[in-house]
């Protein structure tokens, strides 16, 4: 039954790849909590490590059966999954005005953090059957469109704009990915065009307001206007050099509210400098071509467009978050993979790599 | 159309993950050349500015709104307080600075220091508040000796200022810091930890109105934590300004007529609804919560067995005694049990089963018709009348009059009191009702519970000629700048379902009380105004039959309540009061008083304004 070739195809290279941004992260985390002031919550650091063992046990179940089991099991989980944020908005934990966890014994989960795996698999699975090369249809695309929508409206209403924005970039780039139909793109961008300014019409006030600091965060000079600022000048005050493992001065002042989420990477920055930066980056550049190339290997269309989607997902999540600490990106709650503190999103993002090396190492299956 | 559906296979894949990859190393020379500019390119400015931690958000609270009376009296308002803080980082070195202060502003530097690492959310880069208000004398030398204080701040806040201690306290209410409850409810949006917001009162209704909305700086700060420039502003809004529906005089005088008594009294315009005044006494400081109530304060606010910080007019639940007998009266009239010229015998008491009522008057009243037994409060008429309607007949028109159910006064914690039914006995207790219940009952003892505002919410539909109006607590709101916002509008919550032919009965019958020679109330008649109303005397404990205790050999706390409901000038009224004097022992003697004294007040001062109103309009014709 079992095959010598698992072993001999085991991507080692993804999981050291892996392994190493899990260290930089837990350092960068260990160096985020024990600065902050009156009270360091070095007690974050150790949960995290716990979730980091989880996240791995995760990883190897979720390449230890062949993923094309997945492909038959895609539409159950997916329903579990909408279940589960429906639980959320009944039973979920409020935290800072918004309902995202569920309380499970001694650990709170983030369903929408799983749901994204859900909604790739799902895709992935309506995706890969009848593929053409003239793309899917606007008729084709509605069934994959009701099924983004479910979850999306479901945690829109959390509210956790972060994480259903990202459900809709990945759902977008594998769409985009297996090609939509020439009319029916043109028809979408029409449509959209017009549409768009007219839900604006339609918008309250503090909606509207709520936008436009989104989109510029200037205009709430007391709110994310001075969030980016500080962690442009954390980021920046590292300069080539960094000032150093645990000497960041910036994150002392506690300036962020998240700086162990959504502004870690200005930690890092700030300690490590460009130096330190750049080599976060581009380790996440390999993570990312490596998942592509996972894709191109495997000869088969799930496995392939499976691929995709998990790594358009981990791009999106490293491109939003460090977009926004260097102020290039509106101001939204995106954790970066392995780096932020997070059991959900840690447990997420090793389901997706393990979901890559199960690719990986059975793409000889095919061949 | 068939042959052209090529099937999408790897090698198509590969080309355009190949795409997906130029477009990625496209988007990551955005964040690389980022990278390059904010840390090689500018990267020595920002390290500046983080090295002076100079940015620093300041945040500027909104004034609260003001509180006026109807006539634009100003009852609240805010006063300057200087607020001493010091932002540890800025203060090295911070014993030296400490002990400097320490002297300035006269407090120990060990409480200092305790203060300062008692406080929540500690940082040593945010100003932490070591003392609030201090005076002009510890200001000046504060700022004489600036340079020797590095990072001690002063901030003039805004401090809630009850003008006229103690007044309306119940009414207008009181702020205190924002609890972790309510901060997590959503109720209050922009607040933060350490905000005071509305708890009681007025101050609590219309907190949302009245709190206004933060604004804030984003300041640069120098090495000393002074500010060198602001970078960016959000102006603070100001709250609303909220005009009260009372009549500040005759506020004062109802307070100062409860003084030294537990009680309450409510006056209400007849014709709206409108509160002119509802006091409850004892009462409490509001300027004791402002800037925080000390824990003995409290405490002894708390366990004050008078309980200061209840609100008697509309959380004082008491038996309404005989002010009940309007409602038994208009029953039996409504219900044809008698008419204005029914007659029963009161010989001083009433024998049902084998239990004997007594009416309040020894020798009996005689044979006695409806007016009468309203101007003198027969007891063994309405003993009869009560035994004839039944228990259920009477708490339906109760309950028409609104007693049982809150009148929806904006203020927190209203009561509801109680209106019995056999109905209501059986479920709460299992015991049948006992037809005995219900002669008590008709003349307002018994299970019955009713609080002053109800009863004047009541005594109002009776002077209007029928009609409930929602008590009001405010006239308008307004913006700062007095551009109206919100008027409110006197609402019917109901109408007595008697006809005008029995609530003239009924109205002949109080106006009597004071003014006919017999009336329980005849003492407080006044020559110039003319004064209806009920007295009432509501039994804390039941006494048996057979047991004559006189009252004034009573435990203080065993005696009767004494109530009055009046309406006045009887024809056009134009004021309604409710008074309720605990353990007070008579209507008559104890509530009745007050009312003809708020009464006097209120119509006295109409009165005159009406004169200097014809006198200007004489002369401007003349002129």
């Amino acid at each position: 039954m079992f095959d010598r070739r698992l072993v001999q195809y085991f991507d080692w290279g993804l999981l050291g790849l892996t392994v190493v941004i899990g260290c930089i992260g837990l350092a960068t985390l260990y160096s985020a909590v024990t600065a902050e002031t009156p009270s360091p919550q070095k007690v974050l650091f150790f949960k995290q490590l716990i979730w980091f063992a989880i996240a791995m046990a995760a990883m190897v179940a979720s390449f230890m059966f062949n993923y094309k089991l997945l492909d038959r099991w895609s539409q159950p989980i997916y329903t579990i999954c909408i279940l589960l944020l429906i639980c959320v908005l009944v039973f979920g934990k409020y935290v800072g005005g918004s309902k995202r966890w569920l309380i499970l014994g001694p650990i709170s989960i983030q369903p929408s953090e799983l749901v994204k795996i859900a909604v790739i698999a799902v895709l992935a699975r309506y995706y890969s059957k009848d593929a053409y090369t003239r793309g899917f249809t606007l008729r084709e695309l509605i069934r994959p469109f009701i099924l983004t929508m479910i979850p999306i409206l479901l945690i829109v209403k959390q509210p956790d704009l972060g994480t259903a924005m990202l459900i809709v970039l990945i759902a977008g780039t594998m769409t985009v990915f297996v090609k939509i139909e020439r009319r029916s793109f043109i028809s979408l961008i029409v449509s959209s065009s017009i549409i768009i300014p007219m839900i604006w019409f339609f918008l309250k006030e503090y909606q509207k307001q709520r936008i436009l600091v989104f989109l510029d965060p200037d205009r709430d000079p007391l709110g994310a206007g001075y969030h980016i600022i500080q962690s442009k000048i954390a980021i920046g005050s590292g300069m080539i050099g960094g000032k150093g493992f645990l000497k960041g001065t910036q994150n002392a002042l506690s300036f962020l509210p998240e700086e162990h989420t959504d502004f870690i990477f200005s930690v890092l920055a700030e300690e490590w400098g460009f130096i330190g930066s750049i080599v976060l980056i581009l380790l996440f550049l390999v993570l990312i071509f490596w998942g592509l190339n996972v894709a191109i290997a495997c000869r088969e269309p799930f496995g392939t467009i499976l691929a995709v989607g998990i790594t358009a997902m981990i791009f999106w999540q490293v491109f939003i978050n460090i977009g926004m600490a260097m102020g290039l990106m509106p101001v939204v709650g995106v954790p970066l993979p392995f780096i932020s503190y997070g059991g959900s999103s840690a447990l997420t993002i090793a389901i997706g790599i393990g979901l890559l090396l199960n690719v990986s190492m059975r793409r000889f299956l095919l061949e | 159309m068939i042959k052209y559906l090529k099937t999408a296979d790897s090698e198509w894949y590969k080309q355009r993950i190949i795409s997906i990859m130029i477009c990625i190393l496209a988007v990551f020379v955005i964040l690389f050349v980022r990278l390059i500019y904010l840390q090689v390119i500018i990267g020595e400015e920002l390290r500046r500015i983080s090295l002076n931690n100079s940015i620093r958000l300041q945040s500027i609270d909104p004034p609260r709104g003001c509180v006026y009376d109807r006539k634009g009296k100003l009852l609240v308002d805010n006063r300057p307080s200087f607020d001493v803080s010091i932002i540890l980082k800025d203060a090295e070195p911070v014993e030296q600075t400490i002990e400097k202060l320490s002297e300035y502003i006269q407090v120990s530097p060990s409480d200092l220091m305790s203060t300062i690492m008692n406080t929540r959310d500690f940082s040593s880069y945010k100003p932490i508040l070591v003392k609030q208000d201090i005076g002009r004398n510890a200001l000046a030398a504060l700022e004489v000796h600036k340079h020797d204080l590095p990072g001690v701040g002063v901030k003039v806040n805004l401090r809630r200022n009850y003008i006229t201690h103690q007044y309306a306290a119940h009414l207008i209410g009181y702020l205190s810091e924002i609890n972790s409850d309510e901060l997590k409810s959503g109720n209050y949006p922009g607040c933060r930890s350490g905000d005071l917001i509305g708890k009681f009162g007025a101050e609590k209704t219309y907190d949302n109105l009245l709190r206004g909305k933060r604004g804030g700086k984003q300041v640069e700060v120098n090495a000393n934590g002074q500010v060198v420039r602001v970078l960016k502003t959000v102006a603070s809004i100001p709250g609303h300004n909220i005009y009260l529906t009372l009549d500040q005089d005759v506020q004062m005088k109802s307070e100062e007529l409860l003084e030294g008594v537990a009680g309450a009294v409510v006056a209400m315009e007849p014709t709206s609804g409108r509160i002119l005044a509802l006091a409850s006494s004892p009462t409490f400081d509001q300027n004791a919560f402002v800037g925080g109530i000390s824990r003995d304060k409290w405490a002894s606010l708390i366990s004050n067995p008078f309980r200061p910080m209840a609100n008697r007019a509309i959380q004082g639940e008491y038996p309404p005694g005989s002010t009940y007998k309007i409602i038994t009266a208009l029953a039996g009239l409504e219900e044809g049990v008698i008419d204005e010229k029914t007659i029963f015998e009161c010989p001083g008491f009433y024998r049902f089963g084998n239990r004997v009522y007594r009416c309040w008057k020894k020798g009996g009243h005689g044979k006695v018709e409806i007016i009468k037994a309203l101007a003198e409060s027969c007891d063994v008429f309405f003993y009869q009348l009560g035994q004839k309607l039944g228990v259920d007949r009477l708490a339906w028109y109760a309950k028409a009059s609104g007693l049982g159910s809150a009148t929806g006064i904006h203020l927190d914690h209203e009561a509801s009191g109680l209106i019995p039914t056999a109905a209501w006995k059986q479920k709460r207790t299992g015991i049948p009702w006992q037809e005995g219940e219900t002669l008590s009952l008709a003349i307002g003892q018994g299970f019955n519970l009713a609080t002053p505002l109800q009863m004047a919410v009541f005594t109002s539909a009776i002077a209007n000629g029928g009609k409930r109006y929602k008590p009001l607590i405010i006239d308008t709101i307004k913006t700062l700048d007095d551009r109206l916002l919100h008027e409110e509008a006197p609402k019917v919550i109901g109408k007595l379902p008697v006809s005008q032919h029995s609530l003239n009965l009924v109205k002949e019958g109080l106006w009597q009380v004071v003014n006919s020679e017999k009336g329980t109330a005849r003492r407080i008649r006044l020559s110039r105004i003319q004064i209806s109303g009920k007295t009432g005397t509501s039994q804390v404990i039941s006494r048996k039959d057979d047991e004559q205790i006189a009252e004034e050999n009573m435990a203080a706390h065993l005696k009767s309540h004494a109530w009055f409901v009046a309406y006045a000038p009887s024809d056009v009224p134009r004021i309604a009061v409710s008074v309720v004097v605990e353990h007070g022992e008579h209507g008559s003697g104890a509530a009745a008083p007050i009312a003809k004294e708020v009464i006097k007040t209120y119509l006295r001062k109409e009165s005159t304004q009406y004169q200097i109103v014809t006198q200007k309009q004489r002369q401007e014709g003349s002129g």
